[in-house]
């Protein structure tokens, strides 16, 4: 019988990488807060690619990490192998990459749940979430009832998750959990737009089955880089990746068989993620590419089991067993987990606002591949800045919004809440106009003091990053003061580099702003150099390198925070608006943007529409006066 | 805010005509394109309401129009922004180029209502009025919109498409290339990407061109006929005009000065000046006139070289096609009617189009036209297409022009991929400005479509 079991600030219903954030960062701004998972042995689960960062990715983690998050410090905790992806390519795209012991990183998340004050972690299957007056009520399978001001949904792909194996499929959560299926039926009868995505992961094979003298040994970088700005533990690389490819029986193996696929065959509605296709996509689509490349990622150290990046698949598993004993090194690899598709509810983004509050429900939140992103570093990124925000409602303080011209966390809410999704979200560099500024070397500069105003960054942590920025600056001043002779040492050192030589003496900033001249090649000369960290004459050099690009990518930040400014009333009603087109109207009312820099963002919306809004909301203003 | 220009006199041929600029920078831009006359003050010194006389000149400072510039210091000014208004003399082919002057010096074309739409945000004109500015730009809007729909089917609406789809492709595939490291993806060739860069900015330049073949046909062309002394160059413009305007003789020198006036050839507008002939000379008047020559060979956008086919190549002749090398220009090679003592093979290196003509018989005239028409890109100007060459195109053009450049600036200088890309980026979105696109998502659907990638 139903009982009325206690009350909460904040609820948080998963306990996945958005939903670990989430709870985090309440129960950290001192709100009451309760997380429910499904099982508590998922929680921080990875069930797909034991890694965490990457292209982009690893961004949102440094930025989490800046602004207070958990994802940074336990990615490093767990580090089993790390690379810095792109190096070569420019400050821009550097991006680290880490695999994880995964069993260890889940262990970990879930013991920093369960010592956090103001934190009740809790295995129950929500099963109803309704409203009564300012009251949001949350029932569980066991008929608990639990209440609380705010409702944050970060339930992955749990909700009304189905697999899909061949001609087989069943409900189900990911890795063999419970789907969470009668709550799929609650938050569309709350009226929420719910729709279905669908996402893969391919099989697990035993490590003692493979034979690495066929394939390619990827190693970690020799010098590891922290994700976390704070860095507490001693990182190494542990363990080796491994890369073999797909070969023509691959290929003929999965055109034979496409038939018995259920996507091709049209079983499955939900829409897959256009960035991470199954193998029998890939081959479809791109029949020319003779081979695919499959990377061989351990999930542990104290496992066998082997991840096939590369190989999702909802082929039949005799298919799946077929195609992967074709792959050179894998002849005779025994499958431990069969690669599954696996469909799910989720919400168009468009509801919601960029607090992650939904627009038409005061007090919930989504966060996480509920929103339509797809990825546990987008997940978390969005589930701190939806457990912020659900803290703020509770505390009356106004909600955070990153913009974009801040970080990628910003990015990633403003496409997901003012563009929407057809297909599940990733992040990359390339979705960021501002990326030369916004370096995965310089998230604590761009988020630290807020993370600290709002009071997820600790007093001793900030002093530290205050100082990290007083050593940057003077190290810059002392590089554009100090001179440097027009001597032979000086030239066999430049043209060395293939530079030009010099003719009489210059600054020091001169030559580094040479392309081909680096921070460490000038040690030589440079006889008053201070002993400095990597990460401070990092910024310095990035920021004279870059200079000419950085200085004209703020000015168009300058100018884009203008509009971003310009805050647009919660219940402006479009259509009355004088001169604004009905288009335009329309679109503006749907997606009701937070700012007119939101707003011109918006496709279908045009200059001329904004020059109209600024005009109204001008007038709004002097007549509130 | 952006600064922002216009001509805000009406677009008629009038006594004198005034472009006002308003924003932060104004007086700063304007300062740029104005030298007063008086050295003691520069704009930039000046109080508000206060005025000065000078000169407006080009960003390559060749000197444009007297003019007289007022200053308004924010708030106190119609826009209740810094406003500078250029009162110039000229017609509106001068005033257009003040105004490109002023554009290229930062400002942006001010969009229909913008003065008036800025003084109301800055509470400089009445609420009631505010109704009446979001009609204007709601109208203005509708228009631009039929206009953009008209366009669609243009040619020159394709070929843009056309440009921005290949740096889209481009950028795709720099941004596949980096955001899926780990996938073989082709790394992208420095050679290709060299390639596909200069192709785009040469398409680019030949677009700007054909703007520019919309101003030849409408406003004309400066164009200098110039060549050593009698080689017939007066007798050139003779046949062209049709009629006497320049005073032929047989004697070196005659033509002191330069004799302009505008004739039509073909669908292009030449504003044709003859000149003394270019040689050194004792004589102080003729002196003047082969400096002042000299100086409007220079500063012609179109050149008609002439040389006198009856008679030896002197230096002077050399020295001539060294000086025009990077012009355009057209090789008259005049006198047919007497017996040719070289062949034009000898300026063959010089890779300009040459026409040979007895402009004392009018022989090869056709060719001339044709060959003027070919040089200048007028040939298969239609009037009756959509109106094309506004100004916000144009200056939209040059910034994509612009970032192309700075991207193969980027690749020259070695610096990393990153910063190539941002270019390349923004060069994309100056030429989606023109369709409504943004660079990122057009850039994402690429990358889906055309590379393998993901785990």
């Amino acid at each position: 019988m139903e009982f009325f079991a206690k009350q909460y600030d904040i609820i948080v219903i998963g306990a996945g990488h958005a939903g670990i954030e989430a709870a985090l960062a309440g129960a950290r701004l001192g709100v009451s807060t309760a997380v429910f998972a499904i099982n508590l042995d998922s929680v921080g689960n990875m069930p797909c690619n034991p890694s965490i960062g990457g292209t982009s990715k690893g961004h949102l983690v440094r930025e989490i990490d800046a602004l207070g998050g958990e994802m940074g410090i336990a990615a490093d905790a767990n580090l089993i192998q790390s690379r810095m992806l792109n190096l070569g390519k420019g400050p821009a795209v550097h991006s680290l990459r880490a695999q994880i012991d995964r069993k260890d990183y889940a262990r970990y998340m879930k013991h920093v749940l369960e010592t956090q004050e103001h934190l009740d972690l809790i295995q129950a299957e929500i099963t109803d979430l309704y409203k009564k007056e300012d009251t949001w009520f949350v029932k569980t399978k066991l008929e608990a009832v639990y209440s609380a001001a705010c409702v944050i949904l970060a339930t992955g792909t749990f909700l009304a998750g189905k697999i899909y194996v061949g001609d087989v499929s069943f409900e189900s959560g990911p890795d063999g959990m419970f789907p969470a299926k009668e709550l799929g039926v609650a938050v569309r009868a709350l009226g929420l737009p719910i729709r279905r995505f669908k996402t893969g992961t391919p099989s697990r094979v035993n490590r003692r089955s493979i034979d690495f003298t066929k394939m390619e040994e990827q190693k970690g970088d020799a010098d590891l880089v922290h994700f976390s700005f704070d860095p507490r533990c001693k990182i190494e690389n542990k363990i080796s990746c491994h890369i073999t490819y797909t070969n023509e029986t691959t290929k003929q193996i999965i055109l034979d068989n496409l038939d018995r696929s259920p996507m091709y065959a049209g079983k499955i509605e939900g829409k897959g993620p256009r960035y991470c296709p199954s193998i029998e996509d890939k081959i479809v689509r791109f029949s020319e590419k003779q081979r695919h490349q499959i990377f061989i990622e351990p999930c542990g150290l104290d496992t066998e089991e082997m991840y096939l990046q590369g190989l999702s698949s909802s082929l039949p598993e005799d298919v799946q067993a077929d195609f992967v004993h074709s792959i050179a090194g894998l002849e005779h690899a025994q499958i431990m987990r069969n690669a599954y598709a696996i469909e799910y509810d989720c919400v168009d983004p468009t509801a919601l606002g960029a607090s992650l509050e939904f627009l038409d429900f005061d007090g919930l939140f989504g966060a996480g591949q509920f929103n339509g992103s797809s990825g546990y570093e987008e997940a978390a990124a969005q589930g701190l800045v939806a457990g912020i925000n659900a803290a703020h409602k509770i505390l009356g303080k106004e909600p955070l919004i990153l913009d974009r011209a801040g970080s990628y966390i910003g990015t990633l809410i403003d496409d997901l809440v003012t563009k929407g999704c057809t297909d599940p979200y990733r992040m990359m560099t390339s979705r960021s106009e501002y990326r030369l500024v916004l370096r995965q070397d310089n998230a604590d500069e761009r988020l630290t003091p807020i993370g600290y105003e709002i009071g997820l960054i600790s007093e001793e942590r900030y002093q530290i990053f205050l100082e990290k920025q007083a050593m940057i600056r003077a190290e810059r001043k002392r590089i554009e003061k100090t001179s440097i002779p027009c001597t032979d040492e000086v030239n066999a050192i430049l043209v060395s580099h293939e530079t030009s030589p010099l003719k009489k003496g210059c600054k020091m900033i001169e030559l580094l702003k040479r392309p081909s001249i680096s921070y460490d090649s000038l040690a030589p000369i440079d006889t008053s150099r201070p002993n400095l960290p990597r990460e401070v004459f990092e910024q310095v050099e990035i920021s004279i390198k870059y200079e000419g690009y950085i200085k004209r990518q703020e000015a168009q930040i300058k100018e884009m925070r203008r509009l971003e400014k310009k805050i647009i009333p919660a219940h402006t009603d479009y259509e009355t608006i004088t001169g604004l087109r009905l288009e335009a109207a329309e679109k503006l009312s749907k997606i009701r943007p937070h700012n007119v820099g939101q707003a011109s963002r918006i496709s279908g919306v045009t200059p001329a529409d904004i020059s109209v809004l600024l005009i109204y909301l001008t007038k709004a203003g002097e007549e509130n006066d | 805010m952006k600064t922002i220009a216009a001509i805000s006199t009406a677009p008629a041929v009038g006594g004198i005509g005034v472009i006002r600029i308003s924003g932060e920078q104004a007086i700063e831009i304007a300062q740029s394109v104005f030298r007063p006359l008086s050295t003691k003050k520069s704009l930039s010194e000046m109080k508000g309401y206060t005025a000065a006389f000078g000169y407006v000149h080009t960003p390559d400072n060749r000197k444009l129009d007297e003019c007289v510039a007022l200053v308004f210091r924010a708030p106190h000014s119609y826009t209740g922004e810094n406003v500078v208004e250029l009162s110039c003399h000229g017609g509106l082919f001068l005033l257009k180029k003040v105004l490109e002057a002023v554009y290229a010096a930062g400002a942006v074309p001010a969009e229909a209502g913008e003065f008036t739409k800025r003084a109301f945000l800055n509470k400089k004109i009445d609420l009631t009025e505010a109704e009446a500015v979001a009609s204007i730009i709601a109208a203005h809007s509708d228009a631009s919109a039929a206009a953009a729909v008209s366009a669609k089917d243009g040619v020159l609406f394709q070929k843009i498409q056309k440009i921005a789809s290949d740096l889209v492709l481009l950028s795709a595939h720099l941004a596949a290339w980096t955001d899926y490291p780990d996938d073989d993806i082709d790394a992208l060739d420095f050679g290709q990407l060299e390639k596909t860069l200069s192709t785009a900015k040469k398409e680019c330049e030949a677009l700007l061109s054909t703007f520019d073949a919309a101003q030849i046909v409408s406003v004309g062309v400066d164009t200098a006929i110039i060549g050593r002394t009698n080689v017939g160059k007066s007798s050139l413009m003779n046949l062209i005009c049709g009629e006497e305007k320049s005073i032929v003789t047989d004697i070196a020198g005659t033509t002191r000065d330069v004799v302009e006036t505008s004739v039509r050839m073909g669908n292009a507008v030449l504003k044709l000046s003859d000149t003394a002939g270019l040689r050194e000379s004792e004589d102080k008047v003729e002196q003047i006139g082969i400096e002042l020559s000299r100086k409007k060979a220079l500063s012609a956008s179109f050149i008609l070289a002439v040389f006198d086919v009856s008679k030896p190549l002197e230096d002077e002749d050399f020295a001539l096609l060294e000086t025009i090398k990077n012009k355009r220009a057209i090789l008259v090679l005049n006198k047919t009617d007497l017996s040719a003592v070289w062949q034009p093979e000898i300026l063959e290196k010089y890779a300009k189009k040459t026409v040979f003509l007895s402009a004392k018989e009018g022989n090869g005239y056709q060719n001339l036209v044709d060959a003027v028409e070919d040089a200048l890109g007028t040939k298969d100007f239609n009037p009756y297409a959509p109106m094309l060459a506004t100004e916000r195109q144009k200056v939209c053009l040059l910034n994509a022009s612009g970032c192309i450049e700075e991207a193969l600036d980027a690749i020259h200088m070695g610096l990393t991929l990153d910063a190539v890309n941002v270019s390349i980026d923004s060069a994309i979105n100056a030429f989606l400005e023109l369709t409504g696109e943004r660079a990122t998502e057009r850039i994402t659907e690429e990358i889906f479509k055309n590379f393998c990638v993901g785990k």
